[in-house]
């Protein structure tokens, strides 16, 4: 991925609290059904893979197809426990692997 | 009289022509065809093990609008209602399309970890169509229920 995926993680928590975690990557999700201009298929790349995990224990993640739109969009939440590091992945169909981390302090 | 039945020969080799490529049409569209209500009940029954659904569960809420002006990113939330428990939370929640090029649109995999079931996302629809949210508990039961969205403008592209 060229650009940074944004991820929007809360700095802090209360212990047992349900956070909610927005993700936004910059893909351009090319699904493999469109012709370009010399009338040939567009391969298709996109992203099929996001992970979000924490302490080496994935809480949450998604299977993407090419129905997902470009730049790919996903919120979903998570119990803040402890603090500490949340890692994000996002991987494409050349096997690229985009990583993030957030840190998040839970009182 | 020797002229008029060449130009009608031609006339004809042209119609014929033209059905000719007509037919190729026809059989280029269909090689392009679109899921049907029937692809997306099969592939949820491949990925929830052909365990019986619960259709229309008030377990499981859809948002999405009404009408799409732009099939290209349709907003979608999918609730289910669960304690997210150990012992009872939602495993995967499969979003599947009857009218786009392939059924399957994400699988999102849950755990006990994300305390509450609901996630949000963008998808790309080709047409009007039923979107349909499968929730897969932990006791293997499968909730299922669709919501219809018109799309103005589609969004698979090709």
């Amino acid at each position: 991925m060229s650009k940074k995926p944004r991820v929007k993680l809360p700095k802090s928590a209360q212990k047992g609290e349900i956070v909610e975690v927005k993700t936004l990557a910059t893909h351009g999700m090319e699904t493999g059904n469109r012709k370009g201009k010399d009338g040939n298929k567009i391969p298709r790349l996109i992203l099929n893979k996001f992970t979000c995990s924490f302490g080496g224990k994935e809480i949450f993640s998604a299977d993407m197809h090419p129905s997902v739109s470009a730049n790919p969009y996903i919120a979903f939440n998570i119990r803040a426990e402890s603090s500490g590091e949340y890692t994000f992945t996002w991987i494409d169909d050349n096997k690229e692997v985009t990583e993030v981390k957030e840190t998040m302090t839970v009182s | 009289m020797t002229k008029t039945n060449e130009n009608m020969v031609r006339v004809d080799r042209r119609e014929a022509l033209k059905v000719a490529g007509a037919s190729v049409l026809a059989i280029g569209f269909a090689s392009t065809a679109h899921a049907t209500p029937e692809d997306a009940v099969k592939y949820i029954g491949e990925k929830t093990g052909g365990a019986a659904a619960t259709e229309g569960s008030a377990k499981v809420t859809i948002k999405l609008p009404e009408i799409a002006e732009n099939g290209a990113t349709v907003p979608i939330t999918v609730v289910v209602d669960s304690p997210m428990t150990d012992a009872d939370h939602v495993k995967h929640i499969h979003l599947v399309a009857d009218g786009n090029p392939s059924p399957q649109i994400v699988s999102f995999n849950l755990t006990p970890g994300c305390g509450k079931a609901e996630v949000s996302t963008r998808i790309r629809l080709g047409k009007t169509q039923n979107v349909i949210a499968a929730a897969v508990m932990s006791d293997g039961s499968v909730h299922t229920n669709k919501q219809e969205v018109k799309v103005t403008i589609g969004g698979c592209g090709g």
